[in-house]
């Protein structure tokens, strides 16, 4: 029960989309908060607009409202649902500060909400930068010198007083939005200026730099009784000055003392008692490297992604406790569930250490900046487990999954010494590779310390591994030719460090200790195999022919010291296996590793499901993931949780000690998929779809002839290895042609061609890319792309949803709208889809999900891309219909039909309301990444917008995606002249709305000669930054803008855009979404009583739980049309 | 060069191998984990841990050095220190030396590259064991290089001759650590540091009961502007009387409290005439003294992460602790005490009061050193303590003086006058 009985029903707010600084890790606690309320016999009421998440499950709370997560509508929540407690606190800065504006707006107290957990005036204490200084000033905590300024001018002030360099932090801003460092005057004013701008209260604090310190995290719970306990601390590994969240962290700390410990321990916990924290918080601290000197830099008064890595780090679960405190529990009265016998009120001992590594999304927007601040630029991360630093870092570095698998790559050697100091000294993505590379040069640990600031200890444990790799090199060097064939680095012979043993002849076996030692140092079989020219296959014969396995540890929170039943395992190369084995049948699920670009949370909720199906079938379900944001890393989501990377060396391990049934792979997104050829060559048996047959899908060739043998259409096109060839596929097949290498995901390296020259252009940029892979060269056809997920079982073929794309084919799927069900699409276009679903099902014989996209061309259907797996459209779907997608397929998989699952073949019943989907992109956090939408995947999260009509769920998603209509403000357009024709009805549209329309002078002659009044502006190109300043300014509140080809209109096109975005201006780059905008301000006036003007998106002021919704639908499992 | 080879065999003939750090040769003790990440330094340093072999469960250990500040005694007490992994290059600026110099200076014997976590289970599962760690074992095992003294002992070749099992298990089993309090108490009376002055109030003189006290104790007195004393273990109570103090407190240390009876004598003798004040193994005694009795934990308490509740404010604290020993619960239901305490995860005793006299004691650490700072209140209840039985003192003898009893004390010669001018 309930500590406070008044208490019945509680609403919780999750975080939203995911974006830079706030990615799965709410999922996770917001899941994690809503299981915990429900225990305790409450009802919750859950809004999120975020449908790729677990925690929107209609099973997750009593009512899921899947809605904008904006004041008015968490309000019409509000008073609809009439909870007697809002949580805010398990929502990331997103719900935060909405419950702190709906406090604001006397919201809650109108309905009599109480804010639970945490006080809002301890939440205003930490957020606002001024009152979080005044707080620790009378605690006579330090703070580190700063001014909290709301011009330019104050900021300039304050560092010509204290001196350069200063740090610039707007206040209520997420993952350091809009912060920087600033090293003299010019800078300041324009990061400042930014800042201002993107603080929601147009407050920065500008602080002076005390960058070069180490950075100390404390993850601290405080019930309503005082109680406070520290759940972990952490050292960043990167000094301050790189953002917590692109900086590689360790648990618990290393190189503190445990006076510095209990130091900074006991000021958090001073700290979190001024403050009056009820629930969790995180406490940042610079800690001078030289002297006990420290400052406090950073308070989060609620659960963070430091604590969702706390969390896993450690086994506590600490989203779960905090929703309990919020409700009036004390720690004393929580049960650890891990142990069962002991209380949440003790402090977790850790007998590992545990490693992060961000993710960077460099890969995919390869013209970011890449270098690394007070500005978080990683989409997600990844974690490890292990008993050393070393052994913890290299198994994060495998899990990364950034195609290396150690420390060791051979490309950094060419880079010079001068600017191998530079990025050292700068630090950017490549950083810990770089740190090897110098050590492997022969700089001295000392000298790369003082270059990175990254503490000695690190750089020494780093110089082991470096250590190891040269003692394994010389080894087979020696074997192979007598002496050592690679340079020797300046000052340390090569093989000087060589073992007693001798070394091996050609082909001979590496010495058992040195195999011994280089695994227990934490190298990948394929790191040793590349380093002694074997192969991975046999580095793994060898050492398991000599007993050199893994065994599993178990994170039990308390070192052993009690008896767990955690079923949460590591694993390491030591002693003792704790791994007891079962008798029961069981299946393994690999997960999809960390959040990137092109696979997000999507994969993570599938996999969650997938677990759940198995265990409700009567088997044991065991997950191997390294993300520590996630819901499928909880302690209690599978029957046993492998927190190793999914590399195949660690995948096999797991198979090895574990002899599960079958593996499934069609869950986890690529990284699973990529594994399963590997797994299956060496006789794993992969459940459902056959690999052969998912080959048969990916590979073009065999592709191509799967097509021919069906007869279904797809556009006309070739594979491609030369540029002649490329022009001779494109001028047969006719431009503009799309153009892309096989074998990726994401889009990676897509593009629209329009002429020869970018042709061999694009050829001479993608060999680099793609190597020998062939490059598809195919008809780009401009019409209606839609896309389906199904379920098949190898007869029957259930398709659960045909989605329709706003933007047309060129823009990827997943930064497109998406709509279901289809607005405006023909009955033959969808039987023409059905129809060729069900056909290329059965031709591949799928056992599970598949997903396909199609381009409509007229009445023409043609096939685009099949891909036999969980998509980024089924939590979507699944939640528009009711149809539990993963499911069902893994029921599928696990051996029933579908038939016996109450299903056939055919086109699930469509409900009668709209979802839709919108993409959210992280531009604010990237710069110099364009934010024109082409076929390359540039998004990081998704909405979902719920309505009677499309426009209601258009508006909606728009409105949560960021995309408000433009509310009487001028628009702002300029386009390539190939769109001219196309934006006039976008501007006419507009025009009928009253909105002032500002365009550049081609675009403004053509709108004027077609009867579209339009004022015209100078381009940038033509010498002025008016066109800038309208943005800048505030004076206009849309901008549409097409890319257009040449150099200096792309410049300009770039300038505009990134000034939009930066300034919080929506600005669209397709068509498609603008029409689709006007389809949204056409309904709204549609709905409005007596033809008045209403306030913007009063018209759809409506929301609806997700069970209503469903409920509408087919009931379940109802008869498919045939 | 390779390192040396070396065994940890227990009692029940279990084998833990590794490399040996620190000094070379033999060594036998009760082996005990310890769960703290941090505080290595104070640990190695505890006279609580006099006897014992301590593992440390997180598995890096020297990170940041020794340091000249950190130590609670003046040389480490462990008879052998047991770890995952020992950092050679320690990175702190305090740091003076590396854990394997320090070791090897005071003699200890050092064993890495164990399966710390395995040997805890172990000891979690089959309690407290007595041990033998050695570094004469065979040494020379053909075509092994130098990693070959980690190998885990499953491994068949690493394995020692189960003869040497047998009688290395054997010794194992002679370990006694009866006396061991007189090993580590001050052979003569001192007195520690000068108190800070504390407005108002003339400095309350504390006579410590040395059963192997932890230098912080002694510095949190000080801080908290006492007149520290400190007195062999054996010390009589009118020996302890003669000194006038305003308080005893009764240190930690290590072993079982029934093999200090004398203590146990004095501190029945010395309730009620003097606020009383006992830490860890002073708990046991007062208790002991009292007439309660204790027992033999499974495998202790040793950390600094233990969860105690306060049974009247119901408030928790997250303590240090260090102990083997327990108050056993039923022995104390029919005595003129209160449970104050108790410990969240195994309810044992934590702390009691007597219900009439000027007594209680904790069974944690509230100086902490290493462990969290959270339990400080501690020592102002013991001044308060203090207080109100000076006051009620003061009352019925009329307003004795302070300035006598200072005088006389006849003890810690060479101790600098203590008392504050104003006086």
């Amino acid at each position: 029960m309930p500590k406070d009985p008044t208490l019945k029903k509680v609403m919780v707010i999750g975080s939203g989309p995911i974006v830079i600084g706030q990615a799965a890790e709410f999922d996770y606690a917001g899941t994690q908060a809503c299981q915990s309320l429900r225990e305790e016999g409450l009802q919750v009421v859950l809004v999120n607009s975020n449908p790729a998440t677990i925690m929107t499950d209609p099973a997750m709370a009593d009512r899921v409202y899947i809605e904008p997560l904006a004041p008015e509508y968490v309000a019409e929540v509000i008073a609809r649902e009439r909870p007697d407690g809002l949580l805010p606190t398990l929502g990331g800065q997103v719900g935060l500060n909405l419950a702190v504006e709906l406090a604001r707006q006397g919201v809650l107290q109108r309905h009599g909400v109480r804010l639970l957990g945490t006080p809002l005036e301890a939440i205003q204490k930490a957020e606002d930068r001024e009152l979080f200084k005044a707080t620790m000033a009378a605690l006579g905590e330090p703070v580190p010198e700063s001014r909290i300024v709301h011009k330019v001018a104050e900021a300039l002030e304050f560092a010509e007083a204290t001196g350069y360099p200063v740090i610039v932090r707007p206040a209520y801003t997420l993952g350091g939005t809009g912060g920087g460092l600033a090293d003299n005057p010019d800078d300041l004013e324009s990061v400042t200026r930014r800042g201002l701008k993107l603080s929601p209260v147009g407050q920065c604090l500008i602080e002076r730099s005390v960058a070069g310190f180490k950075e100390v995290e404390y993850e601290v719970l405080r019930d309503g009784r005082d109680n406070a306990v520290i759940v972990c601390n952490m050292e960043n590994v990167d000094p301050v000055g790189i953002h917590t969240g692109d900086s590689i962290v360790v648990a618990p700390s290393q190189t503190l003392s445990d006076k510095e410990y209990q130091m900074l321990r006991s000021a958090s916990l001073r700290i979190i008692r001024s403050l009056g924290i009820q629930g969790g918080c995180n406490v940042q601290f610079a800690l001078d490297p030289k002297s006990q000197q420290y400052y406090v830099i950073e308070v989060n008064p609620r659960v963070s992604r430091s604590s969702a890595l706390a969390s896993k780090a450690t086994g506590y679960p600490i989203a779960k406790v905090a929703a309990k405190i919020a409700i009036g529990l004390g720690l004393d009265e929580i049960v650890n569930p891990v142990t069962g016998s002991t209380t949440a009120g003790f402090e977790p001992a850790l007998d590992y250490v545990v490693v992060k590594i961000p993710r960077w999304p460099f890969d995919k927007l390869t013209t970011a900046l890449r270098s690394l601040g007070t500005q978080m630029k990683a989409t997600g991360e990844v974690m490890a487990i292990e008993r050393t630093f070393e052994a913890a870092l290299l198994k994060a570095v495998r899990s990364v999954e950034l195609g290396r698998m150690g420390l060791w790559r051979p490309g950094l050697a060419a880079v010079e010494e001068e600017e191998l100091t530079r990025r050292l000294t700068a630090a950017d993505d490549e950083r810990l590779w770089l740190v090897a590379e110098a050590l492997r040069r022969g700089r001295t640990v000392e000298q790369v310390s003082d270059q990175t600031g990254i503490d000695r200890y690190f750089v020494e444990r780093t110089a082991r591994i470096v250590r190891m790799e040269r003692e394994l090199r010389a080894v087979a060097e020696g074997g192979a030719a007598g002496t050592p064939s690679l340079p020797a680095p300046p000052g340390q012979p090569a093989g000087s460090k060589q073992t007693s043993a001798a070394p091996p002849g050609p082909g001979e076996p590496l010495p058992s200790d040195l195999l011994r030692r280089a695994k227990r140092l934490g190298l990948a079989d394929a790191q040793i195999a590349a380093l002694t020219g074997t192969t991975e296959e046999d580095v793994r014969a060898q050492r398991l022919g000599r007993g050199i396995g893994s065994v599993y540890k178990m994170v039990d929170t308390c070192a052993a010291e009690f008896e767990a039943a955690t079923p949460y395992y590591y694993a390491t190369y030591e002693g003792e296996d704790e791994l007891a084995p079962s008798t029961r049948p069981r299946v393994l699920v690999l997960g999809s590793g960390p959040i990137r670009i092109g696979q997000g949370i999507e994969f993570d909720y599938a996999s969650v499901h997938a677990v759940k199906a198995i265990r409700a079938s009567g088997r044991e379900a065991l997950i191997i993931n390294c993300n520590p944001e996630t819901v499928s890393t909880d302690f209690d989501t599978a029957d046993r949780l492998f927190f190793d990377p999914l590399a195949l060396e660690d995948v096999l391990n797991v198979i090895e000690s574990e002899q599960p049934q079958g593996v499934i792979c069609q869950f986890g997104g690529q990284t699973a998929i990529n594994l399963a050829g590997s797994l299956a060559e060496r006789g794993v048996t992969i459940l459902g779809t056959a690999v052969e047959e998912m080959d048969r899908a990916e590979d073009r060739r065999k592709f191509d002839a799967l097509l021919e043998e069906t007869g279904v259409p797809r556009p006309a096109g070739g594979a491609v290895t030369s540029a002649p060839e490329a022009l001779e596929v494109a001028s047969r097949v006719g431009y503009p042609v799309l153009v892309r290498p096989s074998y990726v995901l994401g889009g990676r390296a897509m593009e629209i061609v329009y002429t020869p020259d970018e042709l061999v252009d694009y050829m001479h940029r993608a060999v680099l890319v793609s190597h020998d892979r062939p490059v598809l060269v195919d008809r780009y056809l401009s019409g209606v792309e839609l896309e389906v997920d199904a379920v098949a079982d190898g007869q029957d073929v259930l398709v659960a949803g045909i989605m329709q794309h706003v933007e047309r084919a060129g823009v990827h799927s997943g930064d497109s709208i998406a709509v279901y069900p289809t607005p405006g699409v023909s009955e033959s276009v969808r039987r023409q889809v059905v129809d060729h679903t069900v056909t290329l099902a059965r031709a591949l014989k799928v056992r599970g999900l598949l997903n396909l996209q199609f381009v409509a061309a007229g009445e023409d259907v043609y096939v685009l891309e099949v891909n036999p797996r969980s998509s980024r459209t089924v939590p979507y779907l699944t939640k528009v219909t009711g149809l539990p997608l993963v499911t069902l397929a893994t029921q599928v998989i696990l051996g029933q039909s579908l038939r016996e699952l109450g299903y056939s073949t055919g086109l699930w019943p469509e409900p009668p309301y709209v979802g839709v989907k919108a993409p959210v992109f992280s531009w604010s956090k990237l710069l110099q990444v364009d934010t024109a939408l082409g076929p390359e995947m540039k998004s990081t999260g998704e909405v979902m917008g719920l309505g009677e009509t499309y426009a209601e769920a258009l508006y909606k998603a728009l409105l949560a995606a960021g995309i408000a209509p433009p509310e009487g403000k001028p628009v702002l357009i300029t386009v390539a002249d190939r769109d001219k024709a196309e934006v006039l009805e976008v501007a006419r549209g507009l025009a009928a709305h009253g909105h002032t329309i500002f365009a550049t002078a081609g675009t403004c002659r053509y709108l004027l000669q077609n009867g579209v009044s339009a004022e015209p502006v100078y381009k940038l190109s033509e010498g002025s930054t008016e066109i800038l300043d309208l943005i800048r300014g505030g004076t206009v509140g849309l901008v549409v803008n097409t890319m257009t080809r040449g150099r200096a209109p792309e410049r300009d096109g770039f300038q505009i855009r990134r000034t939009a975005v930066e300034h919080g201006v929506a600005c669209l780059t397709s068509l498609d979404t603008a029409q689709a905008l006007l389809t949204v301000m056409a309904g709204e006036a549609g709905r409005e009583p007596n033809g008045e003007k209403a306030a913007a998106g009063h018209a759809f002021l409506r929301v609806r739980s997700l069970q209503e919704y469903q409920a509408l639908a087919a009931p379940l499992p109802g008869g498919p049309q045939p | 060069m390779s390192p040396t080879r070396a065994a940890l065999v227990l009692e029940d003939g279990a084998v833990f191998l590794g490399e040996a750090f620190g000094a070379a040769g033999s060594a036998r003790g009760e082996v005990v984990f310890n769960t703290g990440m941090t505080g290595y330094q104070e640990v190695l340093t505890d006279p609580s841990y006099a006897g014992q072999m301590v593992v440390m469960t997180y598995p890096l250990v020297g990170n940041y050095g020794i340091n000249l500040d950190d130590s609670e005694s003046w040389k480490p007490h462990v008879r052998g220190f047991i770890v995952r992994e020992v950092c050679d290059e320690p990175s702190h600026w305090r740091s003076v030396q590396s854990l394997n110099d320090y070791l090897k200076a005071n003699r200890i014997l050092g064993l890495s590259g164990v399966d710390t976590r395995a040997l805890t289970r172990h000891l979690r599962r089959h309690g407290t064991l007595r041990g033998v760690l050695t570094t004469d074992i065979p040494q020379e095992r053909a075509g092994h290089g130098p990693d070959t003294a980690a190998l885990p002992p499953d491994v068949p070749d690493a394995a020692l001759p189960p003869e040497m099992v047998a009688r290395l298990a054997e010794e194992a089993r002679q370990v006694r650590l009866d006396g061991i309090v007189a090993e580590v108490t001050t052979p003569r009376p001192y007195h520690f540091g000068l108190p800070l002055p504390v407005a108002s109030e003339p400095p309350f003189r504390v006579a410590v009961l040395d059963f192997g006290v932890k230098q912080n104790i002694l510095r949190e007195l000080v801080r908290h502007g006492c007149d520290v004393t400190v007195l062999p273990a054996a010390t009589p109570a009118d020996d302890v009387l003669a000194l006038h103090p305003d308080g005893v407190l009764l240190s930690n240390g290590p072993g079982d409290p029934k093999d200090v009876p004398e203590a146990v004598d004095t501190t029945r003798a010395l309730l009620g005439r003097v606020p009383i004040f006992g830490i860890c193994l002073g708990h046991q005694i007062l208790a002991l003294s009292l007439g309660a009795d204790t027992y033999k934990l499974g495998y202790g308490h040793r950390g600094s992460n233990h969860p105690v509740k306060d049974l009247a404010s119901g408030r928790i604290t997250i303590t240090t602790q260090n102990h083997g020993y327990a108050i056993r619960d039923e022995s104390v239901a029919d005595l003129p005490v209160t449970v104050t305490h108790r410990n969240l995860n195994d309810r044992t005793v934590e702390g009691l009061r007597h219900l009439e006299l000027p007594a209680f004691s904790v069974q944690y650490h509230p100086e902490a050193g290493p462990g969290p700072q959270d339990s400080d209140q501690l020592f102002d209840a013991f001044l308060q303590q203090m207080r109100d039985f000076r006051n009620r003192h003061d009352q019925a003898c009329g307003g004795g003086t302070n300035t006598e009893r200072g005088a006389d004390s006849g003890l810690g010669a060479g101790a600098p006058n203590t008392q504050p001018a104003t006086i």
